[in-house]
C-alpha cells in the first residue's frame, strides 16, 4: 500500500479515520489549528481529543463559482459532530439541493486527492450521507 | 460627559464603473463634495481618517496631496468591509477625545471587474506533499475543506439560520434580492438600477447556492466621505448648517466574541446583536423607532439574518418579518431603500460611509423620488468578515 499523508494535520488516518482537535484544558473549547492560546478563556494548555465521525448537516452551500483551479461544483458544509462544529465538503452524493439537505445525517469519509512524485498519497476527508 | 457628534457634510460618488478615474480621483471627489456640503474647507478639519482596502496603503496622504496638505494627523484604516465605518468612527473618537472639533472620513475602492474576492487560487498539486500553515495542510483548503469565498460563506450563514428556525428557501432569499433591485430603480447613484423579476433572479448564474449573481453584492468603483463636527462647534456655525446637520446618536464598533463554531463558520450574528444593543442604548431609541435601515446585504442570504440581529423582528422571526412586507420601502421598517449592496454596489471601503449618506439624505428630506417621508431616525450597519461590525444611529436635527 502506498504511503499516505493527511490533507490536514487534524485528520488521523488508519483503520478508523477521524478528526482530532486541540481542546483547551481550562474551558473545553475545541480548535482545529495550531494554537497560541485559547480564544475563549486565554488558557495555554491543550490536549488532543478525538472528534465523533457521525453528525448532522447544519449548513451548506453548493459552490459553482470559485477561484481558478478549484473544481466546481462542490458542496461546502458545516457539520455538527457530537457538539463540535467542523467544516468540510459533502461527498459521495450528487451536488444538488435534492441530495443535500439541512439536518441530513452524515459521516466522515476519506478519499485520495492526489499522489506526489515520491508516490505518497494525500488523503482528504469529507462527509457522506448516511442512508 | 462627552460632547455630542454631528454629520455636517456627507457625499458619495456615483457607484459603478469609473475607468477614467483612479482611487485618489474618486476619494477627492467625495471628500471635496462632503466639505462643500458642510460649508467648510480642509482648513477647518483637524483629523483625516481614510480607508482603501484593496489598494496599496497611504490613501489618506494621497488624498491630502490632491485636496489640501495642512499637516493634520492622518489615520489610514483597514477593517474589511467595515473599513468606511471604522474611518468614520476614528474621526468621531478624535473629536470625543477633545483632540479637534471637526474631522473628515473617506472610504474609496476600485473594484469594477474584480471578480471573486478571497479564496486562494490553487497552485498545482506539488511534487512533494509538505504540510504547512496552522492546519498543517498540504494544499489550499478552499474548495477541498469547505469554501473560503464570500458567496459560499454567506450562503452558509443564511442556510444556518434556515436550519435553526425554518422557513427559508431559495425563493425566499431571491425575493429579498428582488426587493433591493426594485428599490434601486429610484437611486440614480446606484451601480445597477434595473428591477428584476423573481424568475430572472432565480434563473441567473448560480454562484453559490442559494445565491445567484444578482443576489451577490456588486463589485464596483466608488467613494464616500463625511465631515463630522462636535456639537459645541456646530452651535457656532450658521443656522442653515445646523438645520442640515444630522446627529450621530450612536456610533459603535464590535468584533466577534468567542463562541463554539465561530472559527469554523464566521459568526456574523452575535457581534451585530452586540453592536445593535449598545447602539440602541447609546441613542435611547429602539428598533420600533427606526424610519429606515441600511444593512449589510453583501448577499441576499445575509440580509435575512440581520433583520434578526438588529432586532427589527423577534428572535427567529426574520422570515415572517420579511413575508409581512415590513422591509419594502412601503413597509413599517424600510430596509435598503438605496438598493443595497446587491444593486447600489459594494466598493468595500466606501460602503460604511455610503450607507450613512443614504440615511442622512432621507433625514434631511433631500432624497427626492425615494424619500421616506418624515424620516427622523435611521440606522446604518456594516459587517466586515473576520469580523468587525459597525452600527450608527442617526437622527434628524430638531431645528
Ligand atoms: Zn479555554
Amino acid at each position: 500500500m502506498a504511503k499516505q499523508i493527511p490533507y490536514v494535520d487534524y485528520l488521523v488516518l488508519g483503520d478508523q479515520p477521524h478528526l482530532v482537535a486541540n481542546e483547551c484544558s481550562g474551558c473545553g473549547a475545541r480548535f482545529f489549528d495550531r494554537r497560541n492560546a485559547c480564544a475563549h478563556c486565554f488558557g495555554t494548555e491543550f490536549r488532543t481529543v478525538d472528534i465523533a465521525t457521525d453528525g448532522e448537516l447544519r449548513s451548506f452551500s453548493i459552490v459553482t463559482f470559485a477561484a481558478p483551479g478549484v473544481q466546481v461544483p462542490f458542496v461546502s458544509s458545516i457539520v455538527d459532530l457530537g457538539g463540535t462544529s467542523v467544516r468540510g465538503n459533502v461527498i459521495n452524493t450528487p451536488p444538488d439541493p435534492d441530495h443535500v439537505t439541512l439536518g441530513m445525517k452524515v459521516r466522515l469519509a476519506t478519499y485520495v486527492v492526489g499522489t506526489d512524485d515520491e508516490g505518497t498519497e494525500a488523503v482528504n476527508f469529507g462527509f457522506e450521507p448516511v442512508l | 460627559m462627552a460632547d455630542d457628534i454631528w454629520i455636517l457634510g456627507i457625499r458619495m460618488t456615483k457607484f459603478g464603473k469609473h475607468p477614467d478615474k483612479d482611487v485618489v480621483d474618486l476619494a477627492a471627489e467625495a471628500a471635496m463634495a462632503a466639505l462643500a456640503d458642510g460649508g467648510v474647507t480642509m482648513k477647518d478639519i483637524g483629523i483625516l481618517a481614510a480607508g482603501n482596502l484593496m489598494g496599496g496603503g497611504g490613501i489618506g496622504q494621497q488624498i491630502q496631496k490632491q485636496i489640501g496638505q495642512t499637516g493634520i494627523p492622518v489615520y489610514n484604516v483597514a477593517n474589511a468591509c467595515a473599513t468606511g465605518a471604522t474611518a468614520l468612527r476614528t474621526a468621531i473618537m478624535a473629536i470625543k477625545a477633545g483632540e479637534c472639533d471637526m474631522g473628515l472620513a473617506v472610504g474609496v475602492e476600485k473594484l469594477a471587474g474584480a471578480g471573486l474576492l478571497a479564496g486562494g487560487a490553487r497552485a498545482g498539486d506539488g511534487n512533494h506533499f509538505t504540510p504547512s500553515g496552522r492546519q498543517g495542510a498540504i494544499a489550499p483548503l478552499d474548495g477541498r475543506v469547505g469554501t473560503e469565498t464570500m458567496p459560499g460563506v454567506f450562503a452558509q450563514i443564511g442556510m444556518e439560520y434556515g436550519h435553526k428556525y425554518g422557513g427559508t428557501s431559495f425563493e425566499l432569499f431571491a425575493r429579498i434580492s428582488q426587493k433591493n433591485h426594485e428599490h434601486s430603480t429610484l437611486n440614480p447613484l446606484a451601480a445597477y438600477t434595473k428591477a428584476m423579476s423573481l424568475e430572472q433572479i432565480m434563473g441567473d448564474v448560480m454562484i453559490a447556492y442559494p445565491n445567484t449573481r444578482p443576489m451577490c453584492s456588486a463589485n464596483c468603483d466608488g467613494a464616500a466621505a463625511a465631515v463630522v463636527v462636535s456639537g459645541q462647534k456646530l452651535r457656532t456655525l450658521s443656522l442653515e448648517q445646523q438645520k442640515r446637520a444630522v446627529k450621530v446618536s450612536a456610533s459603535v464598533l464590535t468584533s466577534d466574541p468567542y463562541e463554539e463554531a465561530c472559527q469554523i463558520l464566521p459568526n456574523v450574528n452575535t457581534l451585530t446583536r452586540n453592536a445593535a444593543t449598545t447602539a440602541y442604548e447609546q441613542a435611547g431609541v429602539g428598533p420600533e423607532d427606526l424610519n429606515l435601515v441600511e444593512l449589510h446585504d453583501c448577499f441576499a442570504t445575509a440580509e435575512l439574518v440581520h433583520y434578526d440581529n438588529l432586532m427589527l423582528c423577534p428572535e427567529g422571526g426574520a422570515v415572517d418579518f420579511f413575508e409581512s412586507g415590513a422591509t419594502w420601502r412601503t413597509g413599517s421598517t424600510p430596509v435598503n431603500v438605496s438598493g443595497g449592496l446587491e444593486s447600489k454596489g459594494h466598493p468595500i471601503a466606501a460602503t460604511g460611509i455610503a450607507n450613512i449618506w443614504e440615511i442622512c439624505h432621507h433625514l434631511r428630506g433631500e432624497a427626492g423620488d425615494r424619500q421616506i417621508e418624515g424620516a427622523k431616525v435611521g440606522l446604518a450597519h456594516v459587517i466586515g468578515l473576520g469580523s468587525a461590525c459597525g452600527v450608527h444611529i442617526l437622527e434628524k436635527s430638531g431645528l
